[in-house]
């Protein structure tokens, strides 16, 4: 939505060249009987990059709703991952690559936080901590990390974790998808 | 009231102290000087057509952005020299140095140009400075002000040639100039004097006269301390015709058809019976600023617009 830079303030999200911007300061300064004169320092969204850009009164700028929805994982295809928005069930596909690493620990059914800009996802946040079962207890990994107290393991989504030797096949086990590694052992239901 | 609000206005109270304390002076200082206190109407049908000031409407009337129009229709009555302390309104106007509503100095001396009105305004701020215990010697933002008369004085052309290479009364860019302004030319300003730049490009005169002898550049001067633009004062311009052609230009160029941003009639006519004067508007929130050593107008303003 075109906006009158007079309208910008620190709240504001504006899309520059197809790039989403957050507004983090905003320095009005007018010489008596002149131009108002806009400095907006901002931060690129995708790659965090601070910048100034100085904009006059009269100037319109392309403000951007960036907002946070929930939404649950449903399923795979291809090099795409189908999500369905828990409040509208609206689906949206989303590259993998938007996820990197993250992808590994995804179930079916999880509930995820998604950043939206528009109706386009542009960020996907696993929650902190995900419950996996474990399908394979003992693997054998190219780089070889077992050692007296940790082997590898596979996950019921794909992923291949190090764990405690104790760690047997059925167990669930409590991953943090920040780092991709073991916690701890949850206990059996 | 909210514990945050208690909070603020407490922190600032000396500053509004002080801010009654500047009134009184200013108005002890006009009265001494034999200058009649009036107050215009702050809801009026027209505002002043100026090209980058924009009033809120309100029913179809505006709040005033200036009290010079109506000051003037007093001056052409036959007032003589006349002072006002009132609020004015401009839209989209906020940041540290603004508040969409703000306190306006504006005094007019009938025989008198711009630079006895810059004369007038060394006397009263330094006439209020003394008052509060001051001396000539004020401390702003780490820096000391020697405000003893006179201040140094520069031309609008020398400060650009000096400071941004060009030079506007030959060839005004006015994109550029605004910038340049703020950019090069007030960070070249001394920190330590207040700064009078004279004799603006004629392009920017708004109601000022030209100079005489230089139809390029306006009789209009604008105060400068630490960065702050304090005051903008004019020989005024008193041609009907000439005003009404300036009004026609700006708003061609805001697009202001006559019927949603009036001509203003009566104050054009009044231009018949208006005597040689100069004139000035003074931000007193600024001037407090400065007596206060606050950086911001929202430390020496009680409810500025977001708190309101």
């Amino acid at each position: 939505m075109s906006i009158e830079i007079s309208e910008v303030n620190r709240n504001t999200k504006l899309l520059i060249d197809g790039v989403p911007f957050a507004v983090e300061d905003v320095n009005f300064v007018k010489p008596g009987k002149g131009r108002a004169i806009y400095r907006i320092r901002m931060r690129n969204l995708f790659d965090g990059v601070a910048k100034e850009i100085t904009y006059h009164s009269g100037d319109r700028v392309e403000e951007v709703s960036i907002v946070a929805h929930d939404m649950q994982y449903l399923y795979e295809e291809g090099d795409h991952l189908v999500f369905m928005d828990t409040e509208s069930y609206e689906q949206h596909s989303v590259s993998k690559d938007l996820l990197g690493n993250k992808a590994q620990f995804l179930k079916e059914s999880m509930v995820v936080s998604t950043i939206m800009m528009g109706s386009r996802v542009i960020g996907v946040d696993l929650p902190k901590f995900v419950e996996l079962r474990v399908v394979e207890s003992a693997v054998s990994t190219r780089t070889d990390t077992v050692t007296a107290q940790m082997k590898a393991v596979r996950l019921e989504t794909g992923a291949t974790v190090n764990v405690p030797t104790f760690v047997k096949e059925g167990d669930t086990l409590k991953i943090d998808t920040r780092t991709g590694t073991y916690v701890e052992r949850v206990t059996k239901k | 009231m909210s514990r945050s609000e208690t909070l603020r206005l407490k922190q600032i109270k000396a500053n509004l102290e002080r801010r009654a304390l500047v009134l009184d002076s200013i108005r002890a200082f006009f009265k001494k000087e034999g200058f009649l206190e009036v107050e215009t109407p702050l809801l009026v049908p027209q505002a002043a057509p100026e090209q980058f000031i924009a009033p809120f409407t309100v029913n179809g009337w505006f709040l005033s952005t200036s009290p010079e129009m109506h000051m003037k229709r007093l001056l052409a009555a036959g007032y003589g020299n006349v002072f006002q302390i009132t609020h004015c309104f401009r839209k989209g106007e906020r940041g540290q140095l603004h508040n969409p509503e703000f306190t306006m100095l504006e005094w007019y001396r009938v025989d008198a140009g711009y630079l006895q009105i810059t004369d007038d305004t060394e006397r009263l701020v330094l006439a209020v400075a003394g008052d509060l215990g001051l001396g000539t010697t004020i401390r702003y933002q780490g820096e000391d002000i020697e405000l003893a008369r006179p201040w140094p004085r520069t031309t609008v052309s020398n400060a650009f040639q000096k400071s941004a290479d060009w030079d506007p009364a030959l060839h005004l860019d006015p994109e550029r100039f605004d910038l340049d302004l703020v950019d090069k030319v007030m960070p070249g300003f001394s920190k330590n004097r207040p700064t009078v730049l004279l004799d603006y490009p004629a392009a920017n005169a708004s109601m000022a006269r030209l100079k005489l002898g230089d139809r390029r550049v306006a009789e209009r001067a604008e105060v400068f301390i630490a960065g702050l633009e304090l005051a903008n004062a004019y020989t005024e311009l008193t041609d009907a015709a000439e005003l009404e052609k300036r009004f026609r230009e700006v708003m061609e160029e805001t697009g202001d058809s006559e019927g949603h941003r009036p001509m203003p009639r009566r104050f054009l006519k009044a231009m018949a019976d208006m005597p040689a004067c100069g004139g000035i508007a003074l931000g007193v929130d600024r001037l407090v600023m400065l007596l206060c050593d606050a950086a911001s107008i929202d430390k020496v303003v009680a409810f500025p617009r977001e708190m309101a």
